[in-house]
Formats: structure tokens, C-alpha cells, sequence
């Protein structure tokens, strides 16, 4: 049940320069896949470019067909209030269950804010979430 | 004379060592060498002693050009081979009656190592002309009593057709030419069921072509190593076990060198390989310089035989120096392709910043090297000049780049872009 919480992020090895995210996003835009966030992260001369997008399947299989090394990552995506303290509830509340964060992103949604999120254990992290009256994305938006 | 005694071989190579040096001073060029060098054959009294003779370049064969290297008569000679001679005038090898027969003799000691017997049906795929595969491999075959068709080169069909119908159990040819044999086969839907000993040589090949070829020939694979100065093929082969190549020493006295420095190496470094033949009639030669890269492996080999070198791993001509170490272009491709996150390009810079060399290698990422997870490629990153810090003894930055971002090479990949100028 924890798992029907658990959605796949692409995340995608990039190199440090100009034009690599215009080519990723030209990717998915061809294919008609939405992005609803994402992030870069880098280190010495390369990224990882981690996108939440509507069919990843596809986006995997476009982007690998395309020539990128692109893998699936599982993270929860986490409803938060829109005003002071959402971010803060979520937060303690993992925080107090000792489950620890490893990188997080977030948008602003039409109907809400959303945290997405990579823990050490996610199926902890959906019970405890959960368990508070929080809200989770389920993963069958993602196809 | 495979499981010859140490000692009992140190004399026997002594004793043709000093034959060896009394045919080279016949020879024109080696009357002025050893001249030179200030040194007499008398001199030599143990193998050591070789060190004070001088090297021999091929630039100094193809100067003696057509039969200037001779050491006897041309009605003693019963045969002419010559190298392709793509560096300038070719280099041409004479061959009394005696070196066919010592030719023939070490290519019948390396098939039968392998298991070949009178009951083996063999095709001879190489050139049968000037180049010494040919003759060399079918003589040695004749003698040992296989049945031997020289098939030669070209017309692939027709080649497969024969295996099958003359029912053929060993073949050889280039390892490239066996891999288009091996496509051709299988578009033919032949399955060439009675092969089972493929020897390839004339040209490097890795062990993952060794895997490929074995899978889709159904052969087990050896490598064979010679070069026309030396007679031709059969001067080292792999025995069974294929881990390493046994150099014959009755006949060839081996040493490594620095190619740089011209100083000998210890056993187990890599250097240029220098042959001194010992039963060459025709055309001796006296510390030869071959050119290509291995090393003698210390360990003993489990079928009893002797010192064995390694596959040659390339071109002393290749060698760079980084901050005072060698370093062969072949040493950085064997680490980086036995590692599973490196993809299929990569290129090496070497630069010189603040008088210090740096070198620094781009390494296109392999699908299964990609986690998703950026510490996950630090790590691998780590790992990849972890491994180059083992084999090379050098401090080196890796960069990870996005697959088919390298350039490609049609032919002879330039993998190694020295930029440090003229000191």
C-alpha cells in the first residue's frame, strides 16, 4: 500500500554546459511529456539533471533512444499548505521518525504546493506521512 | 626442448649466441657496428655480456636494401620474404635451407602445444606471397602431418564452403578476417561445426574480440606472435592455458628494455622487446629492436614450458613520458576496458601547467555505469583514477562525459592528444 505512493523520478547524467538542459527539455517537449519539476544538481564538470514528468516511461525510453544515461529513481512527492510552516511540518515529521533526506525539490501546483523527496527508507517516510494526515501523489498520476 | 633445464638452456643459448655473433660479422653493417662499439664476438663470454653489444634498427635493415644484410651466399638462399615495407623500402628476409627448416620446426612446436595432430584438417586463410603467414604456418602444418589446405585470402563463401566440406578443425588467419568469416557464415546459416582451434595473429586483438570469436566460431582462440625479421610467425604462441605467450629461448635471446633510455628492464616491467636470434643463417641479427611492447611474466606457467611475455600491448613508438614515468597508451586502454562504468570512447590529454605534466582522460559513461545518483558518479570517477593510479604509478583527472560525445575513428583511433610543447 506504501508503495502506491512511491513514484519514479528520471534522473538523467548530464554534462557542465551550455545548451544540455535546452536538449533534454527539447526531448520531452517533441515527445509531448509534461515536466511538472525538476532540479539540477552538479559536481566537477558534470550533472544530474532529476525531473518528475507525467509519463516517465516514455521519457526514459525517448531520452535513452536520444543517447542519454537516464535512470529511474524512486522518490514520494508530498502535498505541503502554501503559507509559512508547510515546509516545516513535513519536515519534523520525518525528522522526528529519524528517516533522513537526501536531496528534495518542490513546485507550486494548481491545487497545492508539492514536496517531492528522496529518503533513505521511503515506505517509512509514506507511513509516517501518512500517519500525520499528511497527503502523498500517488504514483498512478505518473503512467 | 620446451621443459629444458634453466641451466642446461643458458649454455645451449651461450653456445648459439657466439655461432650467432661469428655469422653477424660476415656482414658488412655488423663489421662496422661492433667496430664501432669497440667490441669483439671474442668478448662475449656469458649471456650478460650482451649489453655491451649495440642495438639493430629496422631503419638499418631497409638501408641495406635488396640483400645488403646477408650473411650468406645467394646460392645457400632457397627463399626471399619481404615486409610490406609501408615505412619505406621494404625489408627483405633471406632463408637458407637450415632456417626453413628452424621455421618450420618452432611453427610445428607451437601447433602441436595446442593439441593439433596428423588427424587435424587445417585451413591456411592468409596471404601465401611475400608475407610470411602463409609459407611459415603451412610448412610447420606439413610437417607436423596435418592436412593442409591453403586456401590464402578472399572469396569468403567459398572459404566457408570448404570448412564445411573438407570437414576442417583448425584455421588461421588474421583475427580481423575471422570475424568476417564469422558474419558471413551466419548469414549463410552455417554453424562450421567441426571448428575448433582458430589461430589468429599479424595484427593486436583484445580478449573481448578472444570472447567474441570463440563464441561465434566455436573455436578455442590463440594468439601467435612472430615477425619476418625473425623468420615469420612462431616465434611465441600461447600454450593452453592462454596467459601469455611462450617465447621460444633456444632460438630468440630476450630482452626488455626502456625504448627511451636503452637500459634493460627488470623481469615483470614493460619495455620494448629486443630479440637477439640464435639460429638465423641467413640474415642474423644482434639485438634487434622489435618495436612492440610486453613484458616477461615472472610466474611460472602451469603446462611446465618456459618464460612466457605477454600479449604485446602495443608500439614503443606510442610511449609518453609523464612526469618522468612511461607510460604506454595501451596500459590506460587495458584499465579503462576492464571496467564496466566506462563506455565505448575515451580520450587522454596531456598538458603541462606550471611546468608539471598533467594528464587528464575523458571517459564516455557505459548505460550500465549510471545509477542516477550525482555521489554515485564522483565515486565511479574516483574509482576510474583509483585504477589508473594502480597501473600507471600517475596522479590523473577523469571526466565523465555523455556517451557519443567523443569523436569516432574510421581505422587507427587517436586516443592520446599530447599538448605540452616543445620544453
Amino acid at each position: 500500500m506504501e508503495k502506491s505512493y512511491i513514484v519514479k523520478q528520471i534522473s538523467i547524467f548530464s554534462e557542465n554546459r551550455p545548451g544540455r538542459l535546452a536538449a533534454i527539455a527539447g526531448a520531452l517537449r517533441d515527445a509531448g511529456i509534461n515536466i511538472f519539476a525538476f532540479s539540477i544538481a552538479e559536481a566537477d564538470g558534470f550533472g544530474v539533471v532529476r525531473a518528475l514528468v507525467d509519463r516517465p516511461e516514455d521519457a526514459h525510453r525517448r531520452l535513452t533512444d536520444l543517447g542519454f544515461r537516464v535512470s529511474f529513481t524512486d522518490v514520494i512527492g508530498v502535498k505541503m499548505r502554501d503559507e509559512p510552516g508547510g515546509l516545516s511540518d513535513i519536515a519534523s515529521i520525518l525528522g522526528d521518525a529519524g528517516i533522513n533526506i537526501e536531496y528534495a525539490y518542490a513546485y507550486s501546483g494548481k491545487d497545492a504546493a508539492v514536496l517531492i523527496l528522496r529518503v533513505d527508507q521511503a515506505e517509512d517516510a509514506v507511513r509516517q506521512i501518512l500517519g500525520h494526515g499528511g497527503e502523498l501523489l500517488k504514483a498512478s498520476l505518473f503512467r | 626442448m620446451e621443459t629444458i633445464r634453466p641451466d642446461e638452456l643458458a649454455d645451449l643459448q651461450l653456445k648459439r649466441l657466439k655461432w650467432s655473433l661469428h655469422q653477424a660479422q660476415k656482414v658488412g653493417l655488423y663489421q662496422r657496428k661492433l667496430k664501432e662499439a669497440g667490441i669483439s664476438p671474442d668478448e662475449i663470454r656469458t649471456l650478460d655480456d650482451v649489453e655491451k653489444l649495440p642495438f639493430t634498427y629496422k631503419k638499418e635493415l631497409q638501408a641495406g636494401y635488396p640483400f645488403g644484410l646477408f650473411a650468406t651466399p645467394l646460392k645457400e638462399i632457397v627463399r626471399i620474404h619481404t615486409t610490406s615495407g609501408t615505412t619505406g623500402k621494404p625489408t627483405v628476409v633471406g632463408y637458407t635451407r637450415q632456417d626453413l627448416e628452424n621455421w618450420s620446426e618452432l611453427i610445428a612446436r607451437n601447433m602441436t602445444m595446442i593439441g593439433l595432430c596428423e588427424d587435424d584438417i587445417f585451413q591456411n586463410a592468409v596471404n601465401y606471397g611475400l608475407f610470411t603467414g602463409g609459407l611459415g604456418f603451412h610448412y610447420g602444418a606439413e610437417k607436423i602431418g596435418m592436412t593442409v589446405i591453403p586456401s590464402a585470402t578472399g572469396n569468403t563463401r567459398r572459404q566457408i564452403e570448404m570448412i564445411e566440406d573438407f570437414g576442417v578443425t583448425a584455421i588461421h588467419c588474421t583475427p580481423s578476417y575471422a570475424l568476417h568469416l564469422a558474419e558471413v557464415a551466419e548469414s549463410m546459416g552455417k554453424t562450421l561445426d567441426t571448428l575448433k582451434t582458430g589461430i589468429f595473429g599479424a595484427e593486436p586483438w583484445s580478449e573481448s574480440m578472444r570472447n567474441e570469436l570463440e563464441r561465434r566460431l566455436g573455436v578455442k582462440a590463440y594468439d601467435s606472435y612472430g615477425l619476418s625479421e625473425m623468420y615469420g610467425p612462431g616465434v611465441a604462441f600461447e600454450c593452453p592455458e592462454r596467459d601469455g605467450l611462450h617465447i621460444w629461448h633456444d632460438c630468440y635471446l630476450v630482452e626488455i628494455i626502456d625504448p627511451e633510455t636503452g637500459e634493460r628492464l627488470a623481469p615483470g616491467e614493460r619495455g620494448e622487446l629486443v630479440i637477439t636470434p640464435l639460429v638465423k643463417n641467413a640474415l642474423p641479427l644482434i639485438r634487434y629492436r622489435t618495436g612492440d611492447v610486453t613484458r616477461l611474466m615472472d610466474d611460472g606457467c602451469a603446462c611446465g614450458r618456459g618464460q612466457k611475455i605477454e600479449r604485446i600491448t602495443g608500439r614503443s613508438d606510442d610511449m609518453l613520458v609523464i612526469r618522468g614515468i612511461n607510460v604506454f597508451p595501451s596500459q590506460i586502454e587495458h584499465v579503462l576496458r576492464a571496467l564496466p562504468e566506462v563506455g565505448e570512447q575515451f580520450i587522454v590529454y596531456i598538458d603541462r601547467v606550471k611546468h608539471l605534466d598533467e594528464m587528464n582522460i575523458e571517459v564516455e559513461m557505459s548505460r550500465a555505469g549510471f545509477s542516477g545518483e550525482l555521489q554515485d558518479l564522483a565515486r565511479m570517477q574516483k574509482k576510474i583514477s583509483g585504477e589508473l593510479h594502480n597501473a600507471l604509478g600517475l596522479r590523473t583527472a577523469v571526466k565523465l562525459v555523455e556517451p557519443g560525445t567523443l569523436p569516432r575513428f574510421e581505422g587507427k583511433a587517436k586516443r592520446v592528444i599530447d599538448r605540452r610543447g616543445a620544453i
